[in-house]
């Protein structure tokens, strides 16, 4: 498998405060082509902030970031603005827990998600860009797409607006999709769905996934590598079933028993 | 020998204000979100309330506590006052207060009997054990704690005049998945502790059984389905209630 | 932890800043208070418009007064005026801004519409109204300028109020059946005190350059007793023939303004 993206030895340090807080310590990950890879761990625990950092989300004076994060060639983490830009939104892609916030609900939604395009690839018509994203929008099992793309986001319900989201992520094909807790704010039914659209998009358009989560059932339905993380650590990592049958590490076991059991013979 | 009952809701209809009205339409339209809802419940029993965002389960809590007073319908209760407990944490607590005040704020507008400020403060410590934190964190603010310790004040506050019924709607949904197993297991050990009765509402099916005897299950204002929790779940008969089951991972 | 949330406030530029231009103003008010190097309304028919000398570190006025013990004097009435323009303004704001914001319906309609109606009057041209009504002197100086700062101060509350009403923690507290008034006072204002600081400390601003531009007017304090917008009046046909009699007033009413704004700044950004 052709490795895409290379992280090694990652640390990111806060220094807000008088005394640095380290938020993420010795980050390693390595992505392949296609490949999906979950990172699970409670709310503190670095996992979006290890993610941010790949994205080139976390440029901020006051945080210290080392170690190597390699993508087609260039250290994103000590290469210029431009570079970076270049890759954010069309090359490396990211979509948000809150559908609700990370929309702007005074534009329609079409032109939400032309955005990248219009940034990243002018040279495309007007007219192309609105059949790529239509189609886009059907891609992600939004059936009425026409109308769709005269919407204003309030008009949508959140997992709708999920959808949206992640829409606007894929419609420059990225080799990589950042998904941070995307489905937290939803209802289950709707989290099943957005796990489907997630693993059929992995498939149809090879896009590698980096999937965050806090629950380890979610990412055991969708990932073939999962990661734990704990306080800024990497307490865990391997292949989905091996960790879940046979989790080394207490916090994992911790995970594991955190989610509902259900016994109907009993 | 049949258990009595603590709440009875009969031919329930609840009406919000249409908020989007037209400059010139007079009529001032009302948006029905909840339809003929019957059901009742038995002393010391949990009940919950399944179903997506938007079908009315939050409406009908809002009913019964009494902050939505628009409806038609019956609703009698055996005991006065009910609480709640909200679904985020970091909304339901007023940041502008500490949190041994806030406990104390339900003793201090208690009409029934007057609350020294010794047997405030003692009532204060004492739920704070019953919800598994420090003493000490009564001198804190709100923004000094974790979501979970949060909902755990939240569940204090509302256990501060001993209620006989508590609504918990959507509990543990703003949580982490540890942290909402901790909240599960401290609601399921104050309900077998003092026999409160509970309405648990929530959208995922899999909390929803590890707590309640009965479910109900709610889609656009409606029931769909409502019967012994382990019942529905082998068998259930609404097509609704079984897409929310395959939805969250529960199959025969 | 009071303490140190209270030691960053003192860290805060801002505050600093502020705190010491504000500081060097209110120590001259108070020693003025007790002593001046002469009396404010002295004259002094030799010593007519001097400039600054060791003598009179300000220079004096056109009747020989000292501007030095004239400003002393002159600050701690205008910021007197500015302190129970305040109290009136945001005090009866706040009242009538909570409960109209709490209460809402029919009462908020009314009360909104009146304070848009006393909004498209500038401040200055209300008080005008009011103290031509009632006449001039200081207490009417107060009372006018209070009313003229209500409305912005309604405002602000009242918006404060509406975003705080419909947040869970006052949906709960109503559950333990707080009563309204309890509500409003008790639940609702500690969250928005923040706010009101910070324009409460704008407030000020505005008070003194108000309190500066009545008595500038005509309308303020009245001779022989000078607030340092009297004085600017004074003193502004002699700006070219003797510059410090009007910059040294000038340059306080600056100071004393720059001093709240940074103070106000600084609160607003403490959290």
């Amino acid at each position: 498998m052709e490795i895409i993206l290379d992280v090694t030895d990652l640390h990111i340090e806060f220094h807000d405060s008088d005394t640095p807080e380290t938020a993420v310590e010795d980050f390693d990950l390595m992505l392949g082509a296609g490949e999906i890879v979950g990172i699970v761990g409670e709310s503190g625990s670095g996992k979006s902030m290890s993610a941010l950092a790949i994205a080139g989300l976390l440029n901020r004076h006051a945080i210290k970031k080392t170690g190597r994060i390699m993508f087609e060639g260039h250290d994103l983490l000590t290469c210029d603005r431009k570079t970076l830009r270049s890759f954010q939104g069309d090359e490396i892609s990211i979509i948000f827990q809150e559908p609700m916030t990370s929309l702007n609900p005074v534009k329609r939604i079409g032109w939400q998600v032309e955005e990248s395009l219009r940034i990243h690839h002018p040279e495309i018509k007007k007219n192309e860009r609105k059949k790529m994203a239509i189609d886009m929008l059907l891609d992600v099992g939004l059936e009425n797409a026409n109308e769709v793309y005269y919407m204003y986001p309030h008009e949508l319900s959140g997992g709708m607006r999920q959808r949206v989201m992640i829409a606007a992520a894929m419609i420059g094909n990225p080799q990589i999709l950042i998904a941070d807790e995307p489905t937290t704010a939803l209802d289950v039914t709707v989290q099943a769905q957005i796990v489907e659209l997630l693993k059929k998009l992995n498939r149809e358009k090879g896009t590698s996934i980096i999937f965050i989560s806090h629950d380890l059932s979610l990412v055991s339905q969708l990932c073939q590598r999962v990661i734990v993380m704990q306080k800024g650590n990497i307490v865990e990592s391997g292949d989905t079933k091996t960790v879940f049958s046979r989790p080394r590490h207490s916090y994992t076991k911790k995970l594991i028993a955190a989610i509902p059991k259900i016994d109907l013979d009993n | 020998m049949e258990k009595e009952k603590v709440l009875r809701v009969s031919g329930l209809n609840v009406f919000y204000k249409n908020r989007k009205r037209k400059l010139f339409s007079k009529k001032n339209k009302k948006i029905q979100a909840l339809f003929d809802v019957s059901f009742d419940m038995e002393e010391g029993e949990v009940l919950a309330i399944a179903g997506e965002s938007g079908c009315g389960k939050s409406t009908l809590a809002r009913a019964i506590v009494g902050i939505n007073k628009d409806y038609q319908g019956e609703i009698w209760q055996k005991y006065g006052r009910p609480q709640m407990v909200f679904q985020d944490p970091y909304n339901s607590l007023n940041p502008a207060k500490k949190i041994g005040w806030l406990l104390e704020e339900p003793l201090k507008v208690d009409k029934e009997r007057h609350w020294t400020k010794e047997e405030r403060r003692k009532r204060a410590e004492e739920i704070m054990q019953e919800v598994e934190l420090p003493v000490s964190m009564l001198d804190r603010y709100p923004s000094q704690l974790s979501g979970g310790q949060r909902q755990r004040v939240c569940i204090g506050i509302a256990l501060m005049r001993e209620p006989k019924l508590l609504i918990a709607d959507e509990p543990v949904s703003a949580l982490d998945v540890t942290i909402q197993a901790q909240i599960m297991e401290l609601l399921t050990n104050l309900h077998k502790k003092h026999g409160i009765s509970i309405i648990f509402i929530s959208h995922d099916l899999r909390v929803v059984y590890q707590i309640s005897d009965h479910v109900m299950i709610m889609k656009n204002g409606q029931v769909v389905e409502y019967g012994a929790t382990r019942e529905v779940y082998r068998n259930p008969k609404a097509s609704y209630t079984k897409q929310l089951l395959t939805a969250a991972g529960i199959t025969k | 932890m009071k303490n140190n949330r209270f030691k960053k406030l003192l860290k805060n530029p801002y505050v600093l800043i502020g705190g010491i231009i504000m500081g060097v103003i209110l120590l001259m008010i108070i020693v003025g208070c007790f002593w001046m190097p002469y009396e404010p309304t002295k004259m002094s028919a030799s010593e007519k418009l001097q400039g600054i000398s060791l003598r009179h570190i300000m220079g004096t006025d056109n009747m020989g007064r000292d501007v030095f013990s004239r400003v002393m004097y002159g600050s701690r009435v205008t910021l007197m005026i500015a302190i129970g323009t305040i109290i009136i303004g945001a005090g009866v704001g706040t009242i009538i801004g909570s409960i109209t914001g709490y209460f809402g319906g029919m009462i908020d309609e009314v009360t909104m519409r009146v304070i848009d109606a006393l909004f498209a009057f500038p401040s200055i041209l209300l008080a005008l109204v009011i103290v031509s009504v009632f006449g001039v002197g200081w207490p009417q100086l107060v009372i006018s300028l209070g009313i003229a700062f209500v409305p912005s101060f309604a405002r602000i509350v009242r918006g404060e109020v509406l975003r705080c009403k419909n947040m869970d923690y006052i949906e709960n507290a109503r559950l333990q059946g707080v009563s309204d008034f309890r509500m409003i006072f008790l639940h609702i204002l500690p969250n928005i005190k923040g706010v009101l600081a910070s324009s409460i400390l704008i407030g000020f601003n505005n008070a003194v350059l108000a309190e500066a531009g009545l008595s500038y007017l005509g309308v303020g304090s009245q001779p022989p007793y000078a607030s340092l917008g009297r004085m600017l009046s004074d003193a502004q046909q002699y700006m070219f023939t003797r510059p410090s009699y009007v910059l040294c007033p000038g340059i306080v009413i600056v100071l004393m303004v720059l001093g709240f704004a940074f103070l106000g700044e600084g609160i607003k950004r403490w959290k």
